[in-house]
């Protein structure tokens, strides 16, 4: 069972985060990785491939997540496998004891370290998560009875930032129809528009989990700015950061007051750090949780 | 119509140095590649001057009046009888489909592409073409509002929009709209927006390789894999090979 939809359940605020696996074999960076954030979080996202570029399976490394005691959110996209393998992965990830699991579409392989690389796109994430769900109730995607059903918390991605809305949220509703119980958004930097989803999806009834991400040095949000599809650092934001003596200082004191804000309109964070883990404990502290 | 483009001349000079070919014949296409402006007839007069730079003896060339039907192109070939028996190779400048057409009407001799296959183009206007339809079998414009999501959202994806959309615009292709704003807009105006449900996961076996439709039988051959229903032995799958 996961104790990330328990502590959903219960209405506790809930804290999550992410790990990325590593681009070889040495587990070491990650398993310091959650050291460091799995006793701050309810669960840690482990990430699929991100950006498109190569790295040890979430799969696997979910798993590895687990033996150290956290939780994890088990990621799968749709860009690197057709339907049967991405059902064949949901039934090892439950055989190997993971709960949770978070659909999302991928980055195209033209953006990534492959850029020749096919991009399967089989599926969808909102007809994976559909998938998903038949799985936990014991059918494969035909309908067909398995010998023995999955038992996920079924997330997915959400975007309140990116206009235009109506077709983000029309698109959010159908994810839901099609089974997510919770979603993780893209990071928050206006909470006008949070909160304008937090409205729009409360009817659902779907856990909105608010994403924080560290905007550690200006360098990261020119980055963020230029290259990240789907996101983009308001002006105010980055001109607090680039005036701040210590940026670093600054992002976690800006994180602090966006988790603050966000405990009355989400049901949790998902805090991505972008490696500078040891700021998620002061962040949350910092925020009373 | 069929889009094609150039095709890297080293490796052209290279295929011909393979089988050690001095005198060439040349094909184009009167359809396709000549709209393409890729294997119509200025093109196959640019590729014999080329060649003959390059120290190749063209021995004659032609642009038949479609490369891939096979009757004309056979036809094609009897005229030029004379100047394809001397050649030692011959290069084709058309689609794919020429280029085999043309290999089954001389299969002694070395045929070679002279273009890249590049999709099947709207014209958008002279000289300017556009992937619309990838002909997956099974047409969703039905519900869509004409526009097609498989070809035009550069992931494919039946259900959209993915999380990069930014201000309407394509993460992927940043200079045009996301396919799935377009369809939803476009739906909207048609009073057809409300209530669509997500479209379902493609059916692939709809268009399983190599197609074929004989009219003079009455019947589509649909090229559907037996086999590997039931995760048996998985040899078994598609094992008439179509
Ligand atoms: S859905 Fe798109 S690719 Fe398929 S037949 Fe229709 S237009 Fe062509
Ligand atoms: S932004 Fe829209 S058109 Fe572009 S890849 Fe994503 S869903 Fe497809």
């Amino acid at each position: 069972m996961s104790r990330l939809r328990e502590a959903l359940a219960r209405g506790e605020f809930v804290v999550t985060g992410e790990v990325a696996p590593p681009r070889g074999t040495d587990m070491s960076g990650m398993r310091g990785a959650v050291e460091t954030l799995g006793p701050h979080c309810h669960a840690l996202n482990v990430t699929d491939n991100q950006g498109a570029t190569l790295h040890l399976s979430s799969l696997a490394a979910s798993r590895v997540v687990l033996d150290m005691g956290v939780e994890p959110i088990f990621q799968q996209t749709c860009r690197d496998r057709n339907r049967l393998a991405l059902q064949s992965d949901l039934l090892a990830a439950h055989t190997l004891g993971l709960r949770n699991f978070l659909a999302v579409t991928g980055d195209d392989p033209r953006g990534g370290d492959h850029p020749e690389a096919k991009g399967v796109f089989d599926l969808d994430s909102t007809q994976l998560l559909e998938i998903a769900r038949g799985m936990n109730e014991g059918r494969d995607m035909h309908g067909r009875e398995l010998t023995g059903a999955t038992d996920f918390y079924l997330g997915a991605a959400v975007f309140p930032e990116a206009e235009p809305w109506d077709v983000q949220l029309d698109r959010a509703l159908r994810k839901v129809e099609s089974g997510a119980e919770f979603f993780q958004t893209q990071a928050v930097f206006d909470m006008d528009k949070f909160a304008r989803a937090a409205e729009d999806l409360r009817p659902s009834g779907v856990k909105l989990i608010a994403g924080i991400l560290l905007l550690k040095s200006p360098r990261v949000i020119k980055f963020i700015n230029e290259r990240l599809a789907g996101l983009m650092v308001p002006e105010h934001i980055s001109a607090r950061i680039e005036a701040a003596e210590d940026p670093l200082a600054e992002s976690i004191a800006l994180a602090t007051e966006q988790v603050r804000e966000l405990r009355d309109l989400a049901h949790g964070v998902h805090i991505m750090p972008l490696g500078v883990d040891e700021a998620v404990p002061r962040i949350l502290e910092g925020a009373g949780l | 119509m069929i889009i094609t483009r150039p095709r890297d001349w080293e490796r052209i000079i290279a295929n011909l140095d393979e089988v050690g070919a001095t005198r060439v014949f040349i094909m184009g296409c009167g359809q396709c590649a000549t709209v393409a402006k890729t294997g119509g007839e200025d093109e196959v007069r640019e590729a014999a001057a080329r060649l003959e730079a390059a120290g190749r003896e063209v021995t004659g060339w032609a642009v038949g009046e479609v490369a891939c039907h096979e009757g004309g192109t056979r036809l094609t070939t009897r005229k030029n009888a004379g100047s394809l028996e001397t050649a030692e190779a011959i290069l084709v400048l058309s689609c794919g489909a020429g280029v085999q057409t043309v290999a089954d009407a001389r299969p002694g001799t070395p045929v070679f592409p002279g273009l890249e296959s590049a999709f099947l183009g709207n014209v958008v206007r002279h000289g300017v073409f556009e992937e619309r339809c990838q002909m997956c079998g099974e047409c969703v414009l039905d519900l869509t509002a004409g526009v097609c999501p498989v070809t035009t959202c550069p992931k494919g994806l039946l259900n959209g929009p993915c999380g990069g959309m930014w201000e309407g615009r394509c993460e992927v292709v940043t200079d045009r709209e996301c396919t799935h704003v377009l369809i939803r807009r476009r739906l909207e105006a048609q009073g057809r927006g409300g209530g669509r449900g997500s479209l379902a996961p493609k059916d692939f076996s709809k268009k399983l390789k190599p197609g074929a439709v004989n009219l003079r039988e009455g019947r589509a051959r649909e090229g559907r894999a037996r086999g590997g229903r039931d995760g048996g032995s998985g040899t078994t799958g598609g094992e008439d090979g179509r």
